[in-house]
C-alpha cells in the first residue's frame, strides 16, 4: 500500500508537466488547427529563462585576491555578484536564491513575445496546409531552437536549484500512520504540483468568466459564425497562442529545479504530451489534463520493481500500451468530442 | 534483322566476367602499392577523430576534441610540448610522426553506435586516417573498435569504462588507456570500507547498457567482498530523465548506501532527486545514509551542481595532481583554452601521445608494427605514474584516483578531491578473470 501512494505521489509531479503542456498543445490545436510541435521547445525555454535568470542575478565583477592561486598558479580572481554588492550580502544572497520563482515574472513576457514571434512569423503561414506540412515546420523549428539554446548554454545540464527553503523533503507517511522514511516526497515537487493546478484552474477560469474567453470558446466551436458577428477572431487565437507558450514557459521554469535543464528535455516532454493530447481527446482540455496527470501517474508505476520484474521493459512502453488501449475502446480518447479531425 | 537472345545464365557471366575485369586493377594496385591500409605516401599522416560533438555527450566531445588538438600541435613541435617533455619514451621529437606533418580529420560519433561506425567509416574510406581514436561511450567504442578491426586500422579508445572493452568485445588493433569497472570497484572498496564500515546494505541504479552492467556487477563484486549486502540492483533505461520513481522506494528497502551507475546525464539527473528526497539527510539501520558515484568526471560535477558535495567516486585522472606531467598538461591545456582539462582530454591527449610513439618506436605506421611496439609497453611521465599497457588484453594498468565532491570549492573547476591514489597493483587482475572472460583478442590486421 505505501509502495502504491508512493507511486501515485511521484506521478502527480510529472504528471502535473505533461498536463500543462498537453493544455497548452490542446489550447493551439483547438484555436488555430495547428499541431504545434515546437511546443515541448517552449517548455524547454522556459526552464532556460530561470537559467538565464539566475546567471544575470549572478553577474559578478573580480577581485584579486593575492593570498590564493587559481590552477595556473596564477593569483585568484574572486568573483562577487554585483547583486551581493548593491543589495547587502544577505539580501544578494536571497535573492540569488530564489531566482527560480523571479524568474516566472522574467519569463512571461519573453515567452509571450516567442510565442508571438513564432505565430505571426512562421505558424501563420500554415493555417490552412496539411497537418503533416504544420508537424514537419513545427518540428524542424524545434530543432533549430533546441540547438540555438545548445550553441549558447553546451550541451550538459545546468543546475537550477530551488530556493533553499523548499529543499529536502516532507515525510507523508508518519502522517499516514506509516514508520518514519516510508513515503517521502520533496517539497519543490509539491510545490510543482499546487503550482501547475494553479495555472490550469487559472486558464479554466479565464476561459469560462471573461468575455475574451467566452469569444474564444465560440470560436473554437465554430469560428466562421463568430468572424461574421464582426469579431476578430484570428487576433484573439494568436493572443491565444501567446497564452499558450507562457503556460508551457512557466511549467519549464518551475521545473528547472526538478531535473537540470539541459537542450533536449523538450523533446523528451513532447512526444508523451502528444500521446497525453490524443488520449485526452484532441481538442479537449479537461480531457488533457486528466490524461496528463493519468498518464503520468501510470509512468510512476511501471517503473516499480514488482512490476518490472513481471514486463521487463514495461516502464518504457507503459505510456504507449495503455494509449493504444484506450484509442481501440474510446476512438475519440477519454473525452474527445465528435468531428475534430475527422473531416 | 539481327535477334539476341539473352538468357539468364549469359547475363550471369557476362555480369561475372565484367566484375572480375573492374575488380582485378584495384586488386593488383592495393596488394602492389600498400602493405596496410592507409599507408601514408605523402609527406603528412591523417588521424581520425571520432567524437561526440552532437548530443547529450558533446561537451566532453569538445574537450576531447581540444585536447587532440594539442596534442597534434605538440607532435608537430608547437607550442610548450606539454606532456612530451615529461614522457619517459623520448622517441618523438616534435617533427611529427616518422618524419610526416600529423594532420587530423574529425567526426560526429553522437553517441551512436550507427553514426560513429559511419564516421570513423568515411574517415578510414574517404580521408585515409591511419588510426580513429575517441568516444565517450562503451557502447560506441566497442562498436568503432570492432570496425577498426576489419578494416585494418589501429583503435585508440577515448573515455570508455565497461569492462568489455578490453574484456570480452577486446580486439587486437584495439587499445585502452582509460581505467574500468573492476578497477574502479577494486579502489573505491577499501575506502568505502574505512568510511562506511563493513555492515553496509547497497542498492544498485544502473543505466541499462554495457557499461553500467559490468560497473553494476564489479562494484557489487568488490563491496560484497569486505561484508557489505547488495539489497537490490535496478535497471533504468538509459533514455530516463526523471528519477524519482526509481529513487523513490530505496529508503524503504532497509538499504543505507546509494550506488549510481549512471554517467553523463544520466548521473546528473539521478543524483539532484537524490539530493531532492533528501535521501542524504535520513538516518537508516541507525547509519547515515550515503550515495556512490564510482565513475566521476569533473564535468559532470559541474552539472550537478552543489549536490556532488561528499560523494565519493574514481577517476581516471584529476587536473588537481601534482606530478610534473601532470602541470605540464594543466599548464598548456589551460594557457592555450582558459580552464583546466577533463580526464576525458587527459585520456585522448595520452592515447595520441602514445600511438605517435610507438609508430616512432615501431619505424612504421603498420598496425601489426604499432601492436607489438605497444604490447607490454611500460611508461612513466604521462600523469598517471608508472604504467603498463598489458600485452594479454591492450588494457592500461595503472593507478586510480579516489575522489570525493568538494565541500568549500575555490573556483568553478575546483569541484572534486582526491582522497586516495589506488596503487595499480591494488586494481591489477588476471587477463582470464571471470568478469573479462569470453573474449578473443585476435591477430593485429594490417588490412589492405
Amino acid at each position: 500500500m505505501d509502495a502504491i501512494i508512493l507511486q501515485i505521489l511521484n506521478g502527480l509531479d510529472k504528471g502535473s508537466a505533461y498536463a500543462l503542456i498537453a493544455l497548452g498543445l490542446t489550447l493551439i490545436f483547438g484555436t488555430l488547427g495547428v499541431v504545434n510541435f515546437a511546443h515541448g521547445a517552449l517548455f524547454m525555454i522556459g526552464a532556460f529563462c530561470a537559467v538565464t535568470l539566475s546567471k544575470i542575478l549572478n553577474l559578478s565583477f573580480e577581485t584579486i585576491d593575492p593570498t590564493k592561486t587559481d590552477f595556473l598558479g596564477n593569483p585568484l580572481k574572486v568573483k562577487t555578484p554585483y547583486v551581493m554588492e548593491w543589495f547587502g550580502p544577505e539580501t544578494g544572497a536571497a535573492i540569488i536564491d530564489w531566482a527560480v520563482p523571479l524568474a516566472i515574472l522574467f519569463s512571461i513576457p519573453i515567452m509571450i513575445a516567442v510565442g508571438f514571434i513564432m505565430e505571426r512569423g512562421l505558424i501563420k503561414h500554415f493555417y490552412k496546409r496539411a497537418h503533416a506540412d504544420q508537424i514537419l515546420v513545427t518540428f524542424g523549428l524545434a530543432i533549430v531552437l533546441q540547438e540555438v539554446v545548445k550553441y549558447f548554454f553546451g550541451a550538459n545540464p545546468i543546475p537550477t536549484g530551488a530556493p533553499d527553503a523548499f529543499k529536502g523533503s516532507f515525510d507523508f507517511g508518519v502522517l499516514l500512520g506509516y514508520d518514519p522514511n516510508v513515503i517521502i516526497y520533496p517539497y519543490w515537487r509539491m510545490v510543482y504540483f499546487f503550482f501547475a493546478a494553479l495555472v490550469i484552474g487559472g486558464v479554466f477560469a479565464f476561459l469560462q468568466f471573461t468575455t475574451f474567453g467566452m469569444v474564444v470558446r465560440a470560436g473554437m466551436a465554430d469560428r466562421e459564425t463568430v468572424g461574421l458577428l464582426g469579431i476578430n477572431i484570428d487576433k484573439r487565437f494568436t493572443i491565444m497562442f501567446g497564452i499558450a507558450a507562457a503556460v508551457a514557459g512557466i511549467a519549464g521554469v518551475m521545473y528547472a529545479p526538478i531535473n537540470s535543464p539541459n537542450y533536449h528535455m523538450g523533446m523528451d516532454f513532447l512526444v508523451l504530451s502528444f500521446v497525453v493530447v490524443v488520449v485526452g481527446g484532441m481538442g479537449s482540455l479537461p480531457g488533457a489534463v486528466l490524461a496528463g496527470f493519468l498518464l503520468g501517474i501510470l509512468e510512476s508505476f511501471a517503473s516499480m520493481n514488482q512490476i518490472k520484474s513481471l514486463i521487463p521493459g514495461i516502464d518504457q512502453i507503459i505510456i504507449y500500451v495503455v494509449a493504444i488501449i484506450i484509442l481501440l475502446t474510446r476512438p475519440r480518447g477519454l473525452m474527445g468530442r465528435k468531428g475534430v479531425m475527422e473531416e | 534483322m539481327s535477334k539476341t537472345t539473352m538468357t539468364r545464365r549469359g547475363v550471369l557471366k557476362t555480369g561475372a566476367v565484367a566484375g572480375a575485369g573492374v575488380a582485378l586493377p584495384t586488386i593488383f594496385t592495393a596488394s602492389s602499392a600498400a602493405a596496410y591500409t592507409n599507408e601514408p605516401t605523402g609527406s603528412s599522416v591523417t588521424l581520425g577523430f571520432n567524437v561526440p560533438q552532437t548530443g547529450p555527450y558533446a561537451d566532453e566531445g569538445a574537450d576531447e576534441l581540444r585536447a587532440y588538438e594539442l596534442a597534434v600541435e605538440h607532435l608537430n613541435g608547437g607550442g610548450d610540448g606539454g606532456m612530451m617533455n615529461t614522457f619517459s619514451s623520448k622517441a618523438l621529437s616534435g617533427n611529427g610522426i616518422l618524419g610526416k606533418k600529423v594532420e587530423f580529420v574529425t567526426g560526429d560519433t553522437q553517441t551512436k553506435s550507427d553514426a560513429a561506425r559511419a564516421s570513423a567509416k568515411s574517415m578510414i574510406e574517404k580521408d585515409g586516417a591511419v588510426m580513429i581514436t575517441g568516444g565517450s561511450s562503451s557502447g560506441v567504442a566497442i562498436a568503432v573498435q570492432g570496425l577498426c578491426q576489419e578494416a585494418g586500422v589501429i583503435f585508440m579508445a577515448g573515455l570508455t569504462h565497461s569492462n568489455d572493452t578490453t574484456g570480452k568485445d577486446k580486439k587486437a588493433n584495439g587499445f585502452r588507456h582509460f581505467f574500468n569497472g573492476y578497477m574502479s570497484g577494486a579502489a573505491l572498496a577499501p575506502v568505502l570500507k574505512n568510511l562506511y564500515g563493513t555492515d553496509r546494505n547497497a542498492y544498485h541504479l544502473t543505466a541499462d547498457y554495457t557499461w553500467g552492467w559490468t560497473q553494476e556487477e564489479s562494484i557489487a563484486a568488490a563491496t560484497e567482498a569486505m561484508g557489505w549486502k547488495t539489497v537490490n540492483k535496478v535497471r533504468t533505461p538509459l533514455a530516463a530523465t526523471d528519477f524519482s520513481s526509481y529513487i523513490a522506494p530505496v529508503l524503504n528497502s532497509g538499504a543505507d548506501v546509494l550506488v549510481l551507475n549512471h554517467y553523463g546525464g544520466n548521473m546528473v539527473n539521478s543524483l539532484t532527486n537524490a539530493v531532492q528526497f533528501g535521501l542524504r539527510d535520513k538516518v537508516v539501520n541507525g547509519k547515515n545514509f550515503e550515495i556512490v558515484v564510482p565513475l566521476y568526471s569533473r564535468l559532470m560535477a559541474k552539472g550537478a551542481g552543489e549536490n556532488v558535495k561528499g560523494i565519493h567516486g574514481s577517476t581516471n585522472w584529476h587536473w588537481s595532481l601534482q606530478d610534473d606531467a601532470s602541470k605540464a598538461f594543466v599548464k598548456s591545456f589551460g594557457t592555450k583554452y582558459g580552464f583546466p582539462p577533463s580526464q576525458a582530454a587527459h585520456t585522448v591527449y595520452c592515447q595520441t601521445l602514445l600511438y605517435a610513439d610507438a609508430c616512432e618506436r615501431a619505424g612504421t605506421f603498420n598496425p601489426c608494427g604499432v601492436v607489438e611496439a605497444l604490447e607490454g609497453f611500460e611508461f612513466d611521465g604521462l600523469g598517471n605514474g608508472p604504467t603498463l599497457y598489458r600485452a594479454e588484453d591492450h588494457q592500461c594498468f595503472k593507478d586510480v584516483l579516489v575522489v570525493r565532491g568538494k565541500e568549500n570549492p575555490t573556483s568553478e573547476f575546483d569541484l572534486l578531491e582526491v582522497v586516495e591514489v589506488t596503487p595499480a597493483a591494488q586494481v591489477t587482475y588476471a587477463p582470464d578473470h571471470p568478469m573479462f572472460a569470453g573474449g578473443n583478442l585476435g591477430t593485429c590486421n594490417p588490412g589492405a
